[in-house]
């Protein structure tokens, strides 16, 4: 199955090797303690973030959860204002206000990652809702783990999109395990597209490792989201290797045989098969591997050099511009901070 | 402006017009909607059964299905949908039948609206209205007579207003509607039904984050906030007239802002504060005055502030032990009474 060119794949060959460099740094930077917090990596999932992305048109929407970096950096997200919101800096992509876990870059239609396990998908309605009243022909990718389906958001978020028919795909990335809970000590139904069907809602499975079988079938579900507001579930079976987080070894609820075997069918050495099948030679694949290792050192470059937030602006854009006035008057007698409440007034814009 | 009477003609609004704070609520959905396309209604019950309070009573026939949206029972589903709609520009207005029901969705309040503005920089923003009654009085128990203003207005992101009569009830809906943040419009049941004066010029705000002084007085300030308000001025006016006693009462009308200026000022000039709320205070908002107006009042106060809350119990059913509990003129008059012993 040949869904993209020759040079389409490169590109994206490029891009998840790109997710895979940055988050081996992201790694090492945060054992060197300049990234803090959570710190979720998308590493063995690469195939699924960019393949998803490839079929998202240029005004499609996207939520995810915060196993974020992945989809950011496939969506276009400039990777050095990633890096720098790791390092809470002020020109990360939410200047240095959200981490890891709440990236963001509305330029592209990503409205965020969120934290709270199945918190995004309620909002996802809302945007695809908001997208129908406006009268605009796109759909919203809304990402959930495979933990997320056990939540009541996923229920009353897939009744609303179906009864309401909204344009919404949402995009199980299923990695076997939520922390350390397998996909079948925690789910009756473990084939989790099925549960699409309470709902008379499409959804289907994909390999989620295999780059133009997720572009196909992601394609094909935006599609009909777009044309015919018709809502999909869609399933991609994929593997992490590293750890929930960073903290996690990600050893205590899977062997390493386990991992091993799911590195030799990895998604980046499958993509870069295909690609020298259709011709790419050693020495093209090695030249994009070193533009990438330098791109992502350009990124910690930029990350360590871009400013710490202001901290006279520690509120910053908590309220809207115009909030000023409001607040006036809550100052007397206040040890509270109000007096240093900063309003949105353009940062970073 | 002009907005359109009854009958469908065109009319200059003008002057005011009595009403109840139910209607006064309608009339500035009504306005909102025919002012702005991005408004729309969201929540349980508010179309074909035209509220269950009947705040929205007419509004579905007038702006149709997709302006006036019934919504099945998943309050943390469409909550967290007028947040995703509200991100992309709409201007919705959810509501939530009691305040009860607002716990269900209280991840999509806390940790989605109220974050969005800081925790992505300013890159986006949330401009959602809820709002919903609170209140106790009706026998409706535990489960379903409960305030909890102090939870949400002591929320960073979250803005909170409760108005207290007709004409506040359509100016602070109208603030908040045309706010660029999150904003919980606290209603209450038994004053639904109350009567007052309502500017129609549809232009009427009230503005956010400014208290009133609904009766001046020199003795006693008495603080308060929604149907609480309408509890001091019956106990303002029997103060006077069986104590002799002439006592201020500040409508705080804004919970987060909070006018501390003019509760300040008001405790000045009387030297002696008494905090009344409907919920429990431990903890509350009147927790959360009594702390500023010492603070703020140290060198005035010839007392120390009072408070008086519901009782902290999970509210009973039996009519008296319900009255027995609940912030009651009696118990405001005694505690204004100890504040001015």
């Amino acid at each position: 199955m040949a869904v993209a060119s020759h040079t389409d794949l490169l590109a994206m060959y490029e891009q998840m090797l790109l997710i895979r460099v940055f988050e081996t740094e992201a790694e090492r930077q945060y054992k060197a303690a300049r990234i803090g917090g959570y710190c979720h990596l998308s590493s063995g999932q690469e195939a699924t973030c960019v393949g998803v992305i490839e079929a998202m048109q240029e005004d499609d929407l996207l939520v995810t959860g915060y196993r974020s970096h992945g989809f950011a950096l496939a969506r276009g997200t400039s990777p050095e204002a990633v890096m720098a919101e790791l390092f809470g800096r002020r020109d990360g992509c939410a200047h240095g206000r959200g981490g890891s876990m709440h990236l963001l870059d509305t330029d592209r239609g990503y409205y965020g990652g969120w934290g709270i396990v199945g918190g995004q998908l309620p909002l996802a309605t809302g945007l695809a809702l908001a997208l129908v009243r406006q009268g605009r022909q796109q759909a919203v990718v809304c990402e959930l783990g495979d933990g997320a389906v056990n939540m009541g958001a996923w229920h009353e978020s897939l009744n609303l999109a179906a009864l309401w028919k909204l344009p919404v795909v949402f995009l199980i990335v299923n990695n076997k395990y939520g922390m350390g809970t397998s996909v079948e000590r925690a789910s009756a139904e473990s084939d989790l597209y099925k549960r699409a069907s309470a709902f008379r809602m499409h959804g289907e499975p994909v390999d989620g490792d295999d780059l133009e079988a997720v572009i196909e079938a992601s394609g094909r579900l935006l599609e009909r989201a777009r044309e015919q507001r018709e809502p999909a579930v869609l399933e991609a079976l994929t593997y992490r290797y590293r750890g929930h987080s960073v903290a996690d070894a990600g050893l205590a609820y899977r062997t390493k045989d386990e991992i091993t075997e799911r590195q030799e069918r990895d998604p980046l050495l499958r993509t870069a098969a295909a690609l020298r099948e259709a011709g790419s030679t050693t020495e093209e694949l090695r030249e994009i591997d070193e533009r990438v290792e330098e791109r992502v050192q350009a990124c910690v470059e930029f990350a360590s050099n871009s400013p710490e937030p202001d901290v006279d602006a520690l509120a910053w854009a908590m309220y809207a511009q115009g909030s000023d006035e409001q607040f006036a008057r809550m100052r007397p007698g206040s040890a509270f901070g109000e007096e240093d409440l900063v309003f949105d007034g353009g940062l970073g814009k | 402006m002009s907005v359109a009477t009854e009958q469908g003609s065109e009319q200059q609004a003008t002057g005011v017009e009595r009403m109840t704070y139910r209607e006064a609520l309608r009339l500035a959905l009504r306005e909102e909607l025919a002012r702005d396309e991005r408004v729309f209604i969201m929540g349980e019950e508010v179309g074909v059964f035209e509220g269950s309070y009947k705040v929205t009573a007419g509004l579905m026939a007038e702006f149709g299905e997709d302006r006036v949206r019934d919504t099945p029972i998943s309050e943390e589903g469409f909550v967290g949908a007028g947040v995703g709609a509200a991100m992309l520009g709409e201007r919705p207005i959810v509501e939530i039948m009691t305040i009860n029901f607002l716990l269900v969705a209280m991840d999509q309040v806390i940790n989605h609206a109220a974050k969005i503005g800081a925790m992505f920089g300013g890159e986006v923003r949330c401009p959602l209205v809820i709002r919903t009654p609170n209140g106790a009085g009706n026998q409706l128990t535990a489960q379903h007579s409960q305030s909890f203003d102090g939870w949400f207005a002591g929320t960073p992101g979250l803005k909170v207003v409760a108005p207290a009569n007709p004409a506040d009830a359509k100016g602070l809906l109208k603030s908040a509607v045309r706010d660029e943040d999150p904003v919980l419009v606290i209603e209450n049941l038994p004053i639904y039904k109350e009567k007052g004066d309502v500017p129609l010029d549809p232009e009427f705000v009230t503005p956010i984050g400014r208290a009133a002084v609904p009766r001046e007085g020199s003795d006693i300030t008495i603080v308060t906030h929604g149907f609480a308000t309408v509890r001091a001025l019956h106990v303002a006016e029997e103060l006077a007239s069986e104590h002799d006693v002439s006592a201020e009462v500040v409508d705080l009308r804004s919970l987060r802002p909070l006018d501390m200026e003019t509760v300040a000022a008001s405790v000045a000039k009387t030297n002696r504060a008494l905090c009344v709320e409907e919920g429990w205070p431990s903890y509350g908002v009147t927790a959360e005055l009594a702390a500023r107006i010492s603070k703020a009042c140290f060198d005035d106060l010839d007392a120390p502030v009072e408070r008086v809350g519901m009782a902290e119990v999970p509210l009973p059913y039996a009519k008296n032990l319900e009255t027995a509990a609940m912030p009651n003129e009696d118990r405001i008059a005694a505690a204004a009474l100890s504040v001015l012993a």
